[in-house]
Parts: structure tokens; sequence; C-alpha cells
């Protein structure tokens, strides 16, 4: 769903142990659009740099599915329900791609998400925060989705392939779910009084943790030259965070819906949208773990988890069963 | 005041009700699953039964409204019937408790609705005969799934035999109203419309013997059994259920979403 890099500790440069001819090779073949794979080398920074963006990428996705999740029960109608449904289901499976992309870099599953409970690894900012009425459910898939789309085309031609090939899937997906998202809002912004009315209010709500979901502006984003110069990212914040107004503001036009911004207005010598100043104290708290419902959603991921643990324990205990079981067949046969 | 006369069309409506309404509660129990799962791949297995049941019902409850020919549609029956209006079984509705439990109630519902509904793709009303045959497809998978989780659970370690065990302790005093309460009149158990579950209960019990050996786990001795779900006598699970699956188009009457 989302994959800026938020951890305020810049990557270091190449680790002094690591010769000098392997660096200048690897720099080379990203330099020239070059998938690397996971039997490659790779400098140490680059391998972490890609671990912990894409398991907050993968967190991201499982943590996405609890906003969106409260809703399934109250969708308004059986189709509203089986898409939202879908929907949610299909970020569980981003979630698993990520993860087994994240694997080929040498770091289980189980050690990333000790990582989130923890509260050691991120995950993105916008599902700290709560989804209070049906319209919530439009206003993530237009705004939260279409952000993460602006993030992810990029990623489809990232260095790291598995990482690549994955997002060309989720890709694909996250565009189904805009439409969808948009579709909602659209509905409702065409309803009764009070269905517009609801539409609004999620847009006000959801515009600013939207558009901060580009991630801290360029001049403030310490990982951003090193990361371009690597193709883990392929445009910065700002050029992505920018694209994305461009193209959702005339959207919200066309529904007959305001965009929270007094500032905004076409730029016509630009040729873009200037919007008004970002809280950025706001985003930094909610990175730091203090969103409304940062505590809600780590809470609800380590009770599933830890309420689960007899059932993984379970099935890997049948597993090991059942092959000792075939050996002893085997011996005897 | 008279009482009115039950007429074969108003069975056949119940009846369609009756598969509609376990499709579409079953669902929305497990529903209650999404982002909650002991780990994703099952998340996602318990998402997959959810959307398909919810496809079922759709097309049960459109079919229902059109038999019953007051102009509801799907969505109209399952977001303003109150709970005694309700046709699904008492098992449907039970709380979905641990992994354990759930996993017990899917197994006994798909394995009970496979039976079913291979019936009843030979149906002589050949709406309910298309749904079925479609639908058989993905109960199969269903039924298959939870067999495979029992077994898991029941082999795995001390801890899951005792809570699958417990799981379907909870369960068995709802599985005879699966197989004992007939349609309302016989006549579309005669003409071939309905199916007479009581047939299926030999094929249900051995397909029990064979995943409770292969989990290791004992075979019940069944209790008194609890019915009142296809007459609208439910317990007191259903009207929460339905309080929060209703809550929209119950607070916004007029709006279309």
């Amino acid at each position: 769903m989302y994959t800026t890099e938020m951890s305020k500790n810049p990557a270091r440069p190449a680790a002094p142990s690591e010769a000098p001819e392997l660096v200048a090779a690897f720099e080379a073949r990203v330099a020239n659009d070059e998938f690397i794979e996971p039997k490659d080398w790779m400098p140490e920074a680059y391998r972490k740099t890609l671990v912990r963006q894409i398991s907050q990428h993968a967190h991201s996705e499982v943590v996405g599915m609890l906003p969106e999740g409260n809703w399934i029960s109250r969708a308004p109608s059986l189709r509203r329900k089986a898409v939202l449904l879908a929907k949610v289901q299909d970020e569980g499976g981003h979630g698993l791609y990520l993860y087994s992309a994240a694997e080929t870099l040498g770091t289980s599953r189980d050690q990333m998400i000790e990582a989130l409970h923890t509260g050691k690894a991120k995950y993105s900012t916008i599902f700290n925060y709560p989804t209070l009425t049906w319209a919530d459910i439009g206003a993530i898939g237009w705004l939260v989705d279409g952000a993460a789309i602006m993030n992810q085309v990029p990623l489809q031609r990232t260095s790291y392939g598995p990482y690549a090939r994955a997002m060309v899937r989720v890709c694909k997906e996250e565009s189904f779910h805009q439409r969808q998202g948009f579709e909602i809002t659209m509905k409702l912004a065409a309803g009764t009084p009070e269905q517009k009315a609801m539409a609004q209010d999620a847009l006000n709500r959801w515009w600013w943790p939207s558009i901060m979901m580009f991630g801290p502006p360029d001049d403030n984003s310490p990982n951003t030259a090193q990361s371009v110069r690597w193709r883990i990212k392929r445009e910065t914040n700002d050029e992505l965070r920018q694209k994305f107004v461009d193209v959702t503001v005339p959207q919200a036009e066309a529904i007959g819906l305001t965009v929270p911004d007094p500032d905004l207005k076409w730029n016509e010598e630009r040729g873009h949208y200037d919007y008004g100043a970002i809280d950025w104290d706001e985003f930094w708290a909610v990175v730091k773990g203090e969103g409304p419902v940062a505590k809600e959603r780590v809470k609800a991921r380590i009770d599933a988890w830890e309420k689960g643990a007899w059932v993984r324990e379970a099935a890997l205990a049948h597993a090991a069963k059942q092959a000792s079981r075939r050996q002893k067949e085997a011996a005897n046969g | 005041m008279t009482i009115p006369t039950l007429t074969s069309k108003d069975a056949h409506f119940d009846y369609v009700l009756r598969l509609g309404d376990d499709a579409l509660i079953l669902a929305q129990r497990l529903g209650e699953w999404c982002g909650h799962a002991p780990a994703l791949e099952t998340d996602l297995s318990l998402a997959n039964i959810a959307l398909d049941l919810i496809g079922q019902a759709t097309m049960f409850l459109g079919y229902a409204g059109e038999l019953e020919g007051k102009g509801n549609d799907a969505d109209k029956l399952a977001f303003h019937r109150d709970v005694n209006q309700f046709r699904n079984c008492l098992l449907v509705e039970q709380p979905n408790g641990d992994f354990g439990r759930t996993i017990a109630r899917q197994y006994i519902f798909s394995t009970w609705q496979y039976l079913l509904y291979q019936q009843l793709a030979r149906s002589t009303d050949p709406r309910l005969a298309e749904i079925a045959a479609k639908a058989l497809k993905e109960t199969t998978y269903h039924a298959e799934l939870a067999a495979e989780w029992v077994v898991r659970l029941g082999d795995g370690t001390a801890e899951s035999h005792e809570r699958v065990k417990d799981g379907f302790e909870w369960c068995w005093r709802f599985v005879d109203e699966l197989f004992s309460v007939q349609p309302l009149d016989p006549s579309i158990v005669t003409s071939g419309v309905a199916v007479d579950t009581a047939t299926l209960r030999a094929a249900f019990d051995s397909a029990l013997a064979t995943t409770f050996a292969e989990a290791t786990l004992p075979l019940p001795k069944f209790p008194r059994p609890v019915l009142g779900g296809r007459k609208g006598h439910h317990s007191e699970h259903l009207g929460h259920l339905l309080s929060d699956m209703q809550f929209l188009p119950r607070a916004y009457p007029d709006a279309v979403w």
C-alpha cells in the first residue's frame, strides 16, 4: 500500500570491508538499470535499506487491513461487502508477496513481524487514523490507494528484482482498488444530503494524512539521494506528492467535493497546483506512534499473533509428525 | 383472525431463504476474522470462504425475492428483516470463539452443505440446480480445507487437540437441526425441488468418522439437539450480528449505496 522510507537514520555509505571493485560493479549494474537478484553480491547498506523498505511496505499492507476490516461487517449492501472483503484480502496477499520478497534478503517473516510488534519497524502513518463512517472506505480507496499507486508505479522498475516483480502484481490490484474507492465516494457525493456530507467529512479528514504519505519534503528526506542513486526509489517525495495533488484535485471537483485546503490553486506558470503548508509536526508525531489509533492498531496485530500462536504451533507439529511417519514408511517399505 | 393456509409457494420461498440465510450469516461471521487470523495464509483462506458464501447468499436471496413476489431484492431481504424472519440454522450464527471453534463450525457446515448441494444440483427447480451446481465447486474446497484443519489441529499439539475438541463440543447440539428439520410443505421434497436432508446423515457420519480418525479425535455422543433456526427462533447472538450488519441501511433508509 505504501513505501516511503520513514527512518530518520540515513543509510551508511559502503562499509570499509566491502571490496571497492565489487561496489563499483554493483553501482554500474544499477546505473545501467539491471535487476539485482537475491544471489547477486550487494552492499550491506543496500540490503539493509531494502529489508527496511520492503518490510515496512509489507507491514503497511497488513496493518492496513484493520481500518478497512473495521467496516466489513457493516458494509451497506451485499455487493459492497464482497468488494470490500476482496479488497482487504488483496492487501493481505500483498503482505504475503512482500514478506516473501524481503525474505530473499535473508530476514525471516517472523523476525520482521517481531520488529513490527516491538515498534522497531514502522508502517504507513495513514493507518493510524480511524475509519469512522462508510465514506472513509471510499476515501481510503480513492486517496490512500491513489497515493500508494503514485509511489508504487515507479517501483515496478526498482533495482531489486523480487521487489520489482511483486510491485507489478500489487500495482494492478491497487489501481482497481483506487477506482472502487472513487466509485464509493462518487455514489455518496451524488446521494442524499447526509451521504454527501459523509463524503465531504471523509475527504476533510483523509486529505492531509494522504498527502503526508509521500513522506517528508525532499530537503528533509535523508535517504532520498542514496535511494534514487540505487534505483530503490525513482522519484522524490515532493515530485510524487505533486503528481498526486494534480491528479486528485480535478477528481474531487468533478464529483462536487471540496479539497480542504484554502491555499490550493492552479499555478499556470508551473503547470501544477500550489498547495498549502503541510503540518510536519503532526506527521512526525504519527511516525513516532502517536497517531490517534496507533495503539489500537499495534495491539490488534499483537493480539492476533499471540492468540494464533497455538494454531501455528499445531500446524508445524502436525507437519513434523507427518514427515516422520513418511520417513518410517519409507524405511519399512 | 384466520390462520393463512400455507401453500407450496410459501414453502418454496421459505426453503430458498434458508439456503441464502445460512450462507449470509456464516459469511458475516467469517468476515469478523479478516485481519485477525492466526497467520496471513489463514486470514486469506477464511476470507475466501466468506466471499464465496456472500456470492451464494446473493444468488439465493435474489431468487427468494422473486419467489416471494413483493419486489424485495437480495439486499432488501438481507438488511431489512428482523431476527425472527431469518431462516438460517443455529450453527452458522454461533460466535467465532477461537480458531478451533471456527474450524469445527466450518467443518460441520461445509461437509453438510457439500452433501446438500450435490443433491440440490439435481433439483427439479432449474434455478436452484444452477446455483447449487456452481456453488458445489466452492463448497467442495471449503469442506476439504476445513477437514485439513481439523486433522492438523486434532493431530498437532496437546493444546490444539483440546481446543478443536472444545470447538466441536460447542457445536454438536446444532448438528441435528441440519438433518431433521424438513421444508414447511413436504410436497416440495416429493416434487424434487428440495432435498430431504435426513438422507444425507449417513454420508455425513461417515465423513466425520474418517476425518476424526485421522485427527485422532474421539467421535461424539451427540447431545440433545437445539432447534428453532428454521422457524425464526434463534440464539441471542443473531440479533447482535444483525444490528451490526444492518446498521447503515436501517439508519439511512432513503440512501442508495
